[in-house]
């Protein structure tokens, strides 16, 4: 329990120590926020779909979400890197609290900064239908969070340097975020693009966030509980697994 | 059992693919030695710590360390040693405090044990006033001090040491030795590194093994070698037992392959 605590506690010392890193991630979800949210509402609009911006508010606050949490998952490359990797690999605890910690620590984290992009929404007039339930979606937020981070630390158990990064970020992050329903409504795509949305977890994520801040989604907040939490317990596995295979 | 070893290795052997970088390598370290491995680079020092501190498993013979199977029980093995790598392994993002905090919880060392060893050991290492400040405000030699702090904050009973001098100023160099002399002769724990300054392995080991493509080659005190050899120096006596050909270039290949070694293994 200690083990899993200290390692929480480094993620977030190391979060908050950087605030350029804090405020760094925020320019990307706003920048989206602005363009997109204000250029293409209009379209929207005439399309009868009602505010973009308040469907493309709890797409936003999944971006931040899945980029953060994938990030600190793959942090562990520069720890490795650096060397740090080896003071938690030779200590004589289980490779399994290590990595709940770390991902434990990198999932609050990236719900941090989830909940960051949701005030940030506020102030250009984001409005979730109903307040009770904004603690309900925090939850939400974390078990995605939960979700993306273990799936970064399976990335970075594989990987040896930053090299792979760039891969990484255009192969999976960049796909996961478009073809979740973070940017387009889901319902009445071609069956191709709806067939691969239905394969993506952050989909599920993002219409839960829908779901409870604006009261619609797609595919009803029960089956996105279901998929989100089988989803974390498959990452979580697989990372814990590939996690306990590294040597150095 | 006074004349057990605490360290036993018997028969080790690791391959990273056809290239075997530990080639059968047997020994013995007695219990409140300092013994030093000595050998030029690539020669298979860091490959054999690797595995005596538990983060590679070899492909063939055993290790027992203060009495535990390392293949059996890794976690007591653990418990048994602390290490300094020979890079540097702290976080940069955290302060010399929290380091040391970070390492005393991972080892399981209680609240109040573990607030007096760290005021202890980081005075002793000169960083008490430093404690409060970020590692990567630290110079090398800081770094280095504060790893060695943080390697004995368990009280293990044998501490590794990988090269543990190298870019460090004389200066420094010789604090290190002093106090880890000082607490083998104290506390009676074993001392085990790694090094190719025969200087320093003649000055601070009581005894060598030379190790030169991936085999002990000899072992025994400075004097028993040079005598073995009839050679004055130990340095003479390095060279009349390893040859006189210059490692660089074979060390490159080596480490592209244990690269490659280790990409490999971690896929699988």
């Amino acid at each position: 329990m200690k083990t899993i605590y200290i390692l929480w506690l480094r993620e977030l010392k190391r979060y908050f120590r950087s605030r350029s890193r804090i405020i760094g991630s925020l320019g990307q979800p706003i920048l989206f926020l602005l363009a997109l949210g204000y250029g293409l509402g209009t379209v929207f609009q005439k399309a009868g779909e009602g505010s973009y911006f308040q469907f493309l508010a709890p797409g936003i606050i999944g971006m931040s979400i899945i980029f953060t949490a994938i990030f600190s998952g793959i942090q562990m490359i520069w720890d490795r890197q650096f060397g740090f990797l080896k003071e938690t690999l030779v200590a004589p605890v289980n490779r399994l609290t290590i990595m709940i910690g770390r991902t434990l620590g990198g999932a609050t984290v990236a719900t941090l900064q989830g909940l960051l992009v949701f005030l940030i929404v506020l102030i250009p007039g984001f409005h979730p239908y109903n307040w009770m339930l904004v603690p309900v979606a925090v939850l939400f937020m974390l078990l995605v969070a939960l979700l993306f981070a273990a799936l970064g630390t399976a990335i970075a158990s594989l990987l040896d340097d930053m090299q792979g990064f760039q891969l990484i970020m255009n192969f999976l992050v960049m796909p996961l975020f478009f073809l979740s329903g973070a940017l387009f409504p889901i319902d009445g795509l071609p069956p191709v693009l709806a067939g691969i949305v239905r394969f993506d977890p952050l989909s599920y994520g993002i219409d839960s966030f829908r779901i409870l801040l604006t009261g619609s989604g797609s595919f009803g907040i029960g089956v996105d509980f279901a998929v989100l939490a089988a989803a974390t317990a498959a990452f979580l596995a697989i990372g814990s697994y590939l996690f306990s295979k590294i040597q150095i | 059992m006074p004349d057990e070893p605490i360290i036993r290795v018997t028969g080790l052997v690791k391959k990273f693919g056809d290239f075997t970088a530990v080639d059968d390598v047997s020994f013995d370290v007695k219990k409140g030695e300092i013994f030093a491995f000595l050998g030029p680079n690539g020669a298979g020092k860091s490959t054999t710590i690797k595995m005596l501190t538990t983060v590679l498993v070899p492909n063939g013979g055993s290790i027992v360390l203060n009495g535990y199977d390392a293949a059996k029980d890794p976690a007591a093995v653990r418990r048994s040693f602390g290490i300094v790598f020979q890079d540097p392994s702290l976080d940069d993002e955290l302060t010399a405090e929290e380091n040391m905090e970070f390492h005393g919880v991972l080892y399981g060392v209680p609240a109040k044990l573990r607030k007096e060893r760290i005021r202890e050991l980081l005075e002793f290492v000169e960083l008490w006033d430093r404690r409060k400040s970020l590692v990567k405000e630290f110079s090398g030699g800081m770094k280095r001090r504060l790893e060695i702090a943080r390697g004995l904050l368990h009280h293990p009973a044998v501490i590794f040491l990988d090269e543990p001098t190298l870019g460090l100023d004389p200066q420094t160099r010789n604090h290190m030795w002093t106090y880890l002399q000082e607490l083998n002769a104290k506390e009676g724990i074993t001392v085990f590194f790694t090094t190719h300054y025969m200087e320093e392995a003649e000055r601070i080991a009581q005894r060598i093994a030379i190790i030169d493509h991936g085999k002990i080659v000899a072992m025994g005190t400075a004097a028993e070698l040079r005598e073995r050899t009839g050679k004055g120096s130990l340095e003479d006596a390095f060279l009349a037992l390893t040859g006189s050909v210059i490692r660089e270039e074979e060390a490159g290949s080596i480490d592209r392959m244990r690269a490659r070694g280790r990409m490999w293994q971690g896929r699988r």
